[in-house]
């Protein structure tokens, strides 16, 4: 074909359906000349939902949302299928990727307070994005049709039943009946793939569409606070003598950018791979450890060190409370400086949640609160012998269960106090006290041990953290 | 083609309340189709709220199976099962041959937020793994989070078969104090 013809059409097809019309001016609208390596969060963020929606698409060509069937069409996902592991491992960073860049897009925006006047609604369907962004990760863990995403969602529902006067409702209506079961995982299949993902389409449109009509903001400047009044003429007055077309001056850095997190996807995955599966979701196995994907596990370590009374309040309180400030906070403050230097206490907010936000997703990995079932039986090199009452006293720590939650020497949970050096703390009837009555958040174990065992324990315990000299127990087993 | 723009009415007093009556019929009728598509899928969608599943006996094993002494986990079909929820319709229950004559049973979901808890045998205690809730072989809380015991599950023998009476995942109703 020649270059005429080629030419010609095109003419033909552009003069169809408007491209030169309606599209190039939207691509070659100014933006403000200084908007540069700040402004690449929010396109990369659509990229990696392009990321999700394309991979999405591919995972759903084999995934079966049903049951025990979802299981096995996982494992053949994972296993068996050509490239299998590197959509689902793409799928799973992707998820990963667009949390994390939603979020540095809207401290991105807060810092510069880009959500004032006239961009309220920029920032308001931005909040609902992120909103909706937050259920496509959470459903998508439940997808992952495994022991924890059985568990997963029955800790969902109880958090829904909490709701005064609808909790119990809500909690049905996510389960799709009144216990977890085939009908709870189609019910999130479809709010995964068409519920949530039809408002996100329809959020990045309106989004998208709402920068069109104000423009791209500037960098903030001090000496430039927002004045509703005079803002837009002086915005428009500015772009007109200073901003350089969108494309390609201002593009390139948002596809730079996305290139660099797509490979960075694409490298986890296929350096990484997908998550393993836990064991088949059996609602009835106990051998489940219920923990949530990492951007969730900040709040799964905040019901652990709440008071009980306190519980219910932050599980409804943290996520209606948050929207409601997120969502109103340019309808509070739509005007004035812009420069983060002039706002202290946004600096300070955002400091302060980012540093909540890591040790608390420290601590829930670490999960100090939880009994922990795996530990081991005491070394002769903690006890200081292999046998004798010592010994049977440092084994039956084991049994009983102290060492799920006490440590010694390095040995044994973290819910209760340490022991190690328990004998020169308490006497022998403090101990026996605290061991038979229980205590805070320690049971009573007066039923469950026989007098011979608690004066083995109790012996041992009296042993720790007393030196070898002082290491005969004075009132030794009766 | 006709380029011109309409012709307006003879009758200007006649037009303006056909055009009312022709937008508010479009908007009725809007109305209409969109209540006709959505009614049908929101009862639907809302209708396992409603539909209150008949508690059932199921059976879990043989009475002599089970002998006097610690708590075992026992495996039964849930109460309403869909066709296609292979091993997601069983439930579970931990369940206890107290004496010769007598079972008690409790559901697995701990009653802080649903974590499954496991029984330990030696401390005689349940234990859960998601937040540090521990009860007592009675089912009552001995320490952590849970603001109630756990819930009970009815228990009968018959025909030399032990059956349990299935319940609803149970939801830890603490009001807001």
């Amino acid at each position: 074909m020649s270059n005429n013809s080629l030419k010609r059409t095109w003419n033909w097809i552009d003069n169809r359906i408007g491209f030169t019309d309606y599209i190039v001016p939207l691509m070659v609208h100014l933006v403000p000349d200084n908007a540069r390596w700040w402004y690449i969060f929010g396109s990369a963020t659509l990229c990696a939902f392009i990321v999700q929606v394309v991979t999405g698409i591919g995972l759903a060509m084999s995934y079966v949302p049903g049951g025990e069937d979802t299981y096995e069409s996982l494992k053949y996902i994972t296993d068996v299928a050509p490239l299998g592991s590197l959509v689902r491992g793409m799928h799973y960073y992707g998820a990963s990727a667009m949390v994390m860049l939603a979020v540095i897009h809207m401290v991105q925006v807060f810092m510069h307070a880009t959500y004032k006047y006239p961009r309220e609604m920029n920032w308001m369907s931005g909040v609902v994005l992120l909103f909706v962004v937050l259920g496509m990760a959470f459903t998508g863990q439940l997808l992952r049709w495994d022991a924890n995403g059985v568990w997963s969602v029955t800790v969902a529902a109880e958090m829904a039943g909490r709701t005064p006067y609808i909790g119990p409702t809500l909690a049905h209506f996510m389960l799709g009946g009144e216990t977890v079961g085939g009908s709870t995982i189609t019910r999130f299949f479809a709010m995964h793939v068409f519920i949530m993902p039809a408002i996100i389409i329809a959020g990045i449109v309106l989004h998208m569409l709402l920068i069109m009509r104000h423009g791209i903001s500037e960098m903030p400047d001090v000496n430039e606070p927002v004045d509703p009044d005079t803002y837009k003429e002086a915005y428009e007055e500015r772009i007109q003598k200073t901003g350089v077309p969108f494309w390609p001056v201002a593009m390139w850095r948002d596809v730079l950018f996305s290139t660099v997190i797509v490979g960075v996807i694409m490298a986890c995955s296929i350096f990484l791979g997908p998550p393993a599966l836990d064991p088949p979701p059996n609602p009835s196995s106990i051998n489940a450890n219920p923990l949530p994907d990492w951007y969730f596990l900040w709040y799964f370590a905040v019901l652990s060190l709440l008071p009980p009374q306190l519980e219910t309040w932050v599980i409804l309180g943290v996520p209606v409370v948050g929207f409601i400030v997120l969502f109103f906070l340019p309808l509070i403050s739509n005007k004035g400086h812009r420069a983060p230097s002039k706002r202290p206490w946004a600096g300070g907010a955002v400091i302060f949640i980012s540093m909540a936000f890591i040790v608390l997703t420290i601590y829930g990995y670490k999960k100090p609160w939880s009994p922990d079932f795996g530990v081991k039986e005491l070394p002769a090199s903690v006890v200081g012998t292999d046998k004798g009452p010592l010994a049977e006293g440092a084994k039956l720590m084991h049994i009983k269960g102290c060492l799920y939650c006490h440590d010694i020497g390095g040995y044994g949970g973290h819910r209760g106090p340490e022991l190690t050096e328990i004998g020169k703390l308490l006497t022998r009837d403090d101990i026996i006290i605290r061991i038979n009555n229980g205590g805070h958040n320690m049971p009573a174990f007066a039923s469950s041990m026989s007098s011979v065992e608690l004066n083995l324990i109790v012996d041992f315990l009296l042993t720790r953290g007393v030196t070898p000299e002082e290491d005969v127990p004075k009132n030794p087993t009766q | 083609m006709n380029n011109q723009p309409p012709q307006q009415s003879d009758k200007p007093c006649c037009q303006h309340p056909r055009r009312t009556f022709l937008t508010r019929l479009s908007i009725g009728l809007s109305a209409v189709i969109g209540l006709v598509i959505t009614m049908p899928v929101i009862g639907y969608v809302l209708a396992p709220i409603f539909k209150k599943p008949k508690e059932k006996w199921r059976a879990v094993g043989k009475l002599e199976d089970f002998k006097v002494g610690g708590f075992v986990l026992v495996q039964y079909e849930d109460p309403s099962p869909v066709a296609w929820a292979g091993v997601t319709a069983t439930a579970g229950a931990w369940l206890r041959r107290v004496s010769e004559t007598e079972f008690i049973a409790f559901s697995i979901n701990c009653r802080h937020l649903g974590c499954p808890v496991r029984w330990v045998d030696d401390p005689k205690l349940f234990m859960c793994p998601c937040h540090g809730g521990v009860y007592y072989e009675d089912g009552t809380v001995a320490a952590g989070p849970p603001p109630e015991p756990l819930q009970k599950i009815t228990v009968r023998v018959r025909n030399g078969q032990v059956e349990v009476q299935t319940i609803p995942t149970p939801l830890t109703l603490t009001t807001l104090t």
